[in-house]
C-alpha cells in the first residue's frame, strides 16, 4: 500500500521577540496553535495527535513540558509525542508529524515547537562545566566559528560575504510581521563594522536570541479537500545523523547533511536542486552558513557557495531565494527555529507568505540542522500534490 | 588500569518564569491570603489553577476563590527533608481539596508523626509570614479541627468562602513572574577511556586510541570508534606537537573559563592523531595565529590539562598535510 499523500493546511507563529514575558510557556505555544487551525478552519476536536519539538530542557528548565502543554494543545485524550534532535528539533518535529499522516496512523496532526529562552540562557546551557574538561568556550558561536575560517579557506570566499548574509536577511525579516528582529535603520555598513565576536565571526552575523512558538496541522488527501486555503504538499522528508566528533568528519560540509539532502531530493524526483527549487528556507544562525549550506545541499559546486550569495542569486528576489522570512538569523526560539524554516517552505508553496512571497514559488526546501552539526532534517513542499 | 576518576557535577539555575493571567492572579492571591481556582466548562473548579480547559481546550479565566481549609485526599510521609522542601521537620507530602475545590493541590502538612496523617482528615493553611506571591506562601498545611479551633497564629480556617465565589482575581502590584531555581546533583565519571588519557596527562603524555578496524587514531578516547562502533584497544601516544587546523579568536569572556580576552581558541591536530582537538594558543600575539602554525604544549604545575598550546618556531604545514582534518 502506497502513503498517503500528505497537506499542510494550517501554519501559526508567535510574534517573536527577546522576551515574551507577558504569556505563560502554555500562553505562548496556544497562540501559534490556535493561528494554525484558524488557518485550517480546524477546531481542536478534529486534530488527532500533537507532536512536540524543542531544544534541551535545560533551556527553560521545565523537564518533559509536553506533560504540562497537553492541556494547551488540545491533546488531552490523544496521542502526544515528544521530539528531541537539538537544534534540528523542528524539522524532526514537522517530519514525525508528516510521516504519522503518511503511514495513516492518524489524519490530522498538529506540530508545535517552541522556545522561550528568556526563561534561561542558551550559552549558559550548552557550557555545562563537565569535570576533568578544560573549560575553553561558551555557546555556539565559539563553536561553529572555527569552521567558517575553514570554510573560507577551503573555498577562498572574500571575507565581506558572511556580511552580504546578514543584511539580506535582516532586510526579509522587515517583509515578515512575524519576525524578532526588525532592523530598519540596517546598512550594509553597520553590518560590517559590528563587534568581532569570534573572529571571523561579527556580532550582526550571529542570531539572537527569541522566544517564540511555531504550529502547523498536517493532514491527509480527505483534510485538504476540506482546507478553506491551498495547503502544500509533502513530495520528501528525510533526517540523518553523524557523531559530533569522528576521524574524517568533515565540518564545513557535514556527510550526514550532503545524504540527507539527497535522500529528500530523491524522494520529491529533484535532480537539479538549483532550477527545480524555487525557495529554500535554510538554518542559518551564522551567515557563513549560508554559502556553506549552498554547497552541502547541492545548490553549488563546492567552493562555489559563496558566489551564488555574492552574486545576488538568495536575494528575494534572485534566481534561488534563500531564506525569504529573514531566517534564523532574524528569528531564533531555537526549538521552533526548525519548524519555522519547514513552514514558511510551505507558506511559499501556498502562496500565503505575504510581503516576502517570492512570485510563483511552485516548490520549496525546508532545512534544519542541531548539535554539532550532526541532526539534519529536511523537506521538499510543492503546491501540487505528489505524483508518485 | 588506572582508577576510574569521579567528581561531583551540580548544575544549576535560576530559570524565570512568566506566570500568564491565571498563574499571576493565583500567586499574587497567595500573597494575599486568598486561594483561587479556576471554573471548567463543566462547573468544576481547578485549584491550583490552569489556563486550558482540561476537557474541551478553551481558554478558561473565570476565577473563584476557595476556602483555606481543606480535606487530605492522599498523603506520603517524608521522614527526611532535604533542602529547599517546605519544612525542615519531618512531614507529610499530602494532596489537599480545599472546601469548594473539585481537585486536589500538592503541598506539605505539619505533623508529628505518619500516625497523625489519613486520609480524609480536615487540614487548613498556615501562611508564611513573608508573603511574596509564591506557592511557599502557604507554609505548609496543618490538622484543623473546627470543634477546637485553637486560634493560632496560622490564621483563621474560617476565613474564606465554604462556596467558592466568583473573584475578579485583580490585586494592586500583581505578581508576574517568579524565579524558580534548581539544581541537579550528579555524580560524573569520565570512564575507562577517559580515565587512561587523564591518568597520563599526569605524566605529561598524550595519548590516543586507534580504532582495530579503520586505523584512525582518536584523542581523546572514546573507548570505542564512533565510526565503526568497535572497542578501541590500542593505546597510542600522540603530539607532543601539533598543527593549528583552525581557529577562532574570542572577544567573549567565557564563564567560568577565567580566560582573559582576546585569545586564540583553536583546533590542534596532534602528530599521529586523525582528529583535532581544541586547546588555547598563547606565545604568539592572537592576532599572528594562522592556520598551519606549529605548536607544542605548555604544561603548569597544577593544571590536569596542557594549559595552552606555543609556536615550536617550526615551518607552518602545508595546507593540504591537514586540509583532510578540518
Amino acid at each position: 500500500m502506497s502513503k498517503e499523500p500528505v497537506a499542510v493546511v494550517g501554519i501559526g507563529q508567535t510574534k517573536h521577540a527577546a522576551a515574551r514575558r507577558d504569556v505563560s510557556l502554555a500562553g505562548l505555544v496556544r497562540e501559534a496553535a490556535v493561528r494554525a487551525l484558524e488557518d485550517a478552519g480546524l477546531s481542536w476536536a478534529d486534530t488527532d495527535a500533537v507532536v512536540v519539538g524543542k531544544a534541551p530542557d535545560f533551556f527553560e528548565g521545565v523537564m518533559m513540558p509536553e506533560l504540562y502543554l497537553a492541556d494547551a494543545l488540545g491533546a488531552v485524550g490523544k496521542p502526544v509525542l515528544r521530539v528531541h534532535t537539538a537544534g534540528s528539533v523542528g524539522g524532526s518535529t514537522a517530519l514525525v508529524a508528516a510521516d504519522l499522516v503518511a503511514a495513516r496512523v492518524h489524519r490530522t496532526v498538529l506540530a508545535v515547537a517552541f522556545e522561550k529562552q528568556s526563561e534561561s540562557n542558551a550559552m549558559w546551557g550548552l557550557s555545562l562545566p563537565v569535570p576533568f574538561q578544560q573549560p575553553l568556550l561558551a555557546g555556539a558561536g565559539g563553536f561553529f566559528a572555527p569552521h567558517v575560517r575553514a570554510y573560507m579557506r577551503r573555498s577562498g570566499a572574500p571575507a565581506a560575504v558572511g556580511s552580504l548574509v546578514a543584511y539580506k536577511d535582516r532586510r526579509n525579516a522587515l517583509k515578515n510581521p512575524w519576525a524578532h528582529l526588525h532592523e530598519h535603520g540596517l546598512t550594509l555598513e553597520r553590518v560590517q563594522s559590528s563587534p568581532m565576536l569570534w573572529d571571523p565571526v561579527r556580532y550582526s552575523e550571529t542570531c539572537p536570541s527569541s522566544d517564540g512558538a511555531c504550529a502547523m496541522v498536517l493532514t491527509d488527501r480527505t483534510g485538504a479537500a476540506r482546507a478553506p486555503h491551498p495547503p502544500a504538499w509533502v513530495h520528501g522528508g528525510a533526517m540523518r545523523s553523524e557523531p559530533t566528533l569522528f576521524a574524517g568528519k568533515d565540518f564545513v560540509s557535514p556527510r550526514a547533511g550532503r545524504d540527507c539532502a539527497a535522500e529528500v531530493y530523491r524522494q520529491a524526483g529533484v535532480t537539479d536542486p538549483r532550477r527545480e527549487i524555487d525557495a529554500a528556507e535554510l538554518y542559518v544562525p551564522f551567515s557563513w552558513y549560508e554559502p556553506m549550506w549552498l554547497e552541502n545541499l547541492g545548490f553549488a559546486a563546492e567552493g562555489e557557495g559563496w558566489k551564488l550569495t555574492a552574486s545576488g542569486a538568495t536575494e528575494l528576489d534572485g534566481e534561488l531565494p534563500v531564506n525569504p522570512s529573514g531566517g534564523v538569523l532574524s528569528t531564533n526560539p531555537i526549538g521552533a527555529s526548525g519548524l519555522i524554516r519547514f513552514a514558511e517552505a510551505a507558506l511559499q508553496v501556498r502562496g500565503r507568505a505575504g510581503e516576502h512571497q517570492v512570485d510563483g514559488a511552485r516548490k520549496a526546501l525546508g532545512h534544519a540542522y542541531g548539535g554539532g552539526a550532526q541532526f539534519f532534517s529536511m523537506w521538499v513542499v510543492g503546491h501540487e500534490p505528489p505524483t508518485t | 588500569m588506572p582508577e576510574i576518576l569521579t567528581a561531583p557535577l551540580t548544575v544549576s539555575f535560576p530559570f524565570t518564569r512568566s506566570l500568564g493571567p491565571v498563574q499571576s492572579a493565583f500567586l499574587t492571591g497567595l500573597r494575599e491570603r486568598t486561594v483561587l481556582g479556576v471554573r471548567t466548562r463543566d462547573g468544576r473548579i481547578l485549584v491550583p489553577p490552569v489556563e486550558y480547559d482540561p476537557v474541551t481546550a478553551e481558554e478558561i479565566r473565570d476565577l473563584a476563590e476557595v476556602a483555606p481549609t481543606g480535606t487530605v485526599t492522599t498523603w506520603a510521609w517524608n521522614p527526611a527533608p532535604r533542602p529547599g522542601q517546605p519544612l525542615r521537620t519531618p512531614f507529610a507530602w499530602v494532596l489537599v481539596r480545599l472546601d469548594g475545590a473539585d481537585t486536589a493541590l500538592l503541598h506539605v502538612l505539619d505533623a508529628p508523626g505518619p500516625h497523625a496523617v489519613r486520609t480524609g482528615m480536615r487540614v487548613r493553611i498556615r501562611w508564611a509570614p513573608e508573603r511574596t506571591g509564591a506557592i511557599t506562601d502557604i507554609g505548609c498545611f496543618e490538622p484543623y479541627d473546627p470543634h477546637e479551633d485553637d486560634g493560632g497564629d496560622g490564621g483563621d480556617g474560617g476565613d474564606g468562602p465554604r462556596t467558592p465565589a466568583p473573584h475578579h482575581g485583580t490585586f494592586d502590584d500583581p505578581v508576574t513572574g517568579i524565579v524558580a531555581p534548581a539544581r541537579l546533583d550528579y555524580t560524573y565519571t569520565p570512564g575507562r577511556a577517559q580515565s587512561r588519557h587523564l591518568a597520563a596527562l599526569a605524566g605529561r603524555r598524550i595519548t590516543g586510541e586507534r580504532c582495530p578496524s579503520c586505523s584512525k587514531v582518536h584523542v581523546p578516547p572514546r573507548g570505542a570508534c564512533p565510526t565503526c562502533g568497535v572497542a578501541a584497544t590500542e593505546q597510542v601516544e600522540v603530539g607532543p606537537r601539533g598543527t593549528v587546523t583552525t581557529f577562532c579568536i574570542v572577544n567573549i569572556k567565557a564563564k567560568g573559563a577565567g580566560i582573559e580576552v582576546p585569545y586564540v581558541y583553536a583546533h590542534i591536530a596532534l602528530d599521529g592523531a586523525d582528529l583535532a582537538l581544541h586547546g588555547r594558543i598563547g606565545g604568539i600575539p592572537y592576532d599572528e595565529v594562522r592556520m598551519g602554525l606549529r605548536v607544542e604544549p605548555v604544561w603548569t604545575a597544577d593544571g590536569r590539562h596542557p594549559d595552552h598550546y606555543r609556536p615550536t618556531g617550526e615551518p607552518d604545514a602545508a595546507y593540504d598535510t591537514y586540509k583532510e582534518l578540518l
